[in-house]
């Protein structure tokens, strides 16, 4: 079954949307969208390099989304604001990465691939790599879920209970760069952002809990998967693009929904 | 046995010391109330009892295996986080529903159980973030400036239910205020803090400290007194405890 590139494509972008959502989630509550989007922005020199190296480009994109997403972590609150300080890293980090691929001669590589991803393009290996990170990134929110909540919500309140809310940050980050390293393949640097923030924000309206709210927009960001494949196939679109059409067009529905519920009060 | 005793405490950031060799201790069932100005030190002093700022020196000891009850200053919910009272008071406790109820019965809003956490009031959110340090039974609750953001009246009737909660439950009680006068009444030690230990005592003893004049002015002589204030004095000392004990005395 895995022969057909519509099914690898298909399994690849559910498996990111499992991923992004329960992470998405954390990502809107927290008002990192700009960290994710910055952390995104820094994979294409991860890309970069790993072509220079000859690594993958998991391994690669995984190293500097890592790394960025730590640097602004310390640097911030010293000196500059966030915003700036992941303006500064996210855009240098871009420009290097794109000014480094163009040094790269020998191999003749299609950055659209990387901008708006490949997802047609999907083979077996990427979509165990992709299955897997996606594990990875479930297992660790799933596991630190009351943690990471709590500290969410206040720090002093995590350090009364006995932990230490930097350290849920750590693994908030560290499920990001996973997350970014993962989905480059599906939708490109420049929309990962989208699958974190928007499957995220759409299930806002209909949730009455953080974990209700976590498993709607795993669905909607496999409902956006699967529609958004098959509205390319049938339009003759990009397929990275058609996907996060799909989700926001679902978040404007339910947003409309939720807006119609409350003003009946 | 104190339940927790602070012990030649210093706190500092980078080059600024906040707090400079404290010694506090709290007994079973005492409510403690730790007054002072702006950047007097009283939220890092909280924060070090609670473990989230490490001592420069000094250390705070506390009754092996005691449960701290801890009341945020404030907590802000992003409106895109939906979550129920409930769900809020299980995040870090196991608890049953039975213990959720109870709780929010002591902390006064018996009926809130299954509420958004964003359709409460500015009081509901504070009793309920009183019930949810409460579920633990815990044998200490810390309260950081609990009634920022209530009225007056608002603020008396929370520190009510405090002594109310201390009642029925004999827990000792650690808050931090800047409402001289409405706190000062319920508490049976205060402590005024201004980077040190400037005077302890008896509510009555440290209205008429001489430190404690100096620092808040001789018009709230009314402390003890519910609901007394006056805005409209002036003070005139000089005094080495700096220019933020004249705001802090308006």
């Amino acid at each position: 079954m895995f022969d057909d590139f519509m099914t690898r494509a298909t399994l690849a972008g559910v498996g990111v949307a499992f991923a992004a959502a329960p992470l998405g989630c954390f990502v809107v509550w927290r008002r990192m969208a700009y960290f994710g989007d910055a952390t995104a922005h820094a994979a294409i020199l991860g890309v970069a390099l790993s072509l220079t190296f000859q690594m993958s480009v998991f391994t690669g994109a995984l190293a500097v989304a890592l790394l960025m997403a730590l640097t602004v972590t310390l640097l911030a609150g010293r000196g500059y604001a966030m915003d700036t300080l992941l303006g500064v890293m996210a855009h240098s980090a871009l420009a290097f990465g794109l000014v480094a691929v163009s040094f790269l001669s020998g191999v003749r590589i299609d950055l659209m691939a990387y901008l708006f991803g490949d997802i047609l393009a999907v083979s077996r290996s990427d979509l165990a790599v992709i299955w897997g990170g996606a594990a990875l990134v479930v297992i660790l929110i799933v596991w630190r879920w009351s943690q990471l909540l709590t500290a969410t919500l206040n720090e002093e309140l995590a350090y009364a209970s006995g932990f230490d809310p930097k350290r849920e940050q750590l693994i908030l980050t560290l499920a990001l760069a996973i997350t970014v390293a993962v989905a480059i393949k599906v939708v490109g640097v420049l929309l990962i952002a989208a699958m974190l923030i928007i499957p995220a924000a759409a299930a806002r309206s209909l949730a009455r809990s953080p974990e209700s709210m976590a498993l709607i927009a795993a669905a909607i960001g496999a409902t956006s998967a699967v529609a958004g494949l098959r509205a390319a196939y049938v339009f003759d679109t990009p397929a990275g693009p058609s996907i996060v059409c799909v989700a926001a067009i679902l978040f404007a529905c339910f947003s409309l929904i939720g807006w119609q519920r409350h003003s009946k009060y | 046995m104190n339940l927790i005793t602070v012990e030649d405490l210093s706190v500092s950031y980078g080059a600024n010391t906040v707090l400079k060799h404290v010694n506090m201790g709290v007994e079973p069932g005492e409510i403690v109330t730790i007054v002072g100005p702006n950047g007097s030190g009283k939220t890092s002093l909280l924060r070090a009892i609670i473990g989230a700022t490490r001592p420069s020196a000094g250390q705070v000891k506390r009754k092996p295996g005691l449960k701290i009850g801890y009341v945020p200053q404030k907590l802000h919910i992003d409106p895109t986080l939906p979550i129920t009272v409930e769900r809020f008071m299980r995040l870090t406790h196991r608890a049953s529903k039975n213990d959720c109820t109870n709780a929010l019965e002591t902390a006064g809003v018996p009926d809130l159980l299954k509420r958004q956490m964003s359709q409460l009031s500015g009081g509901q959110f504070q009793r309920v973030l009183l019930a949810r340090a409460l579920i633990n039974r815990p044998e200490i609750l810390l309260l950081d400036e609990a009634t920022q953001g209530l009225d007056q009246p608002g603020s008396a009737a929370f520190y009510r239910q405090i002594e109310d909660v201390r009642q029925e439950t004999g827990c000792a009680i650690i808050m931090i205020s800047h409402e001289l006068h409405v706190v000062m009444s319920a508490s049976d030690r205060v402590i005024c803090l201004n980077g040190h230990v400037c005077c302890e005592g008896s509510p009555a003893v440290v209205a008429s400290a001489p430190e404690y004049r100096a620092l808040f002015g001789t018009g709230t002589g009314g402390a003890l007194a519910l609901y007394r204030h006056d805005h409209d004095h002036h003070h005139d000392h000089d005094h080495d405890h700096g220019a933020e004990s004249q705001e802090a005395a308006e």
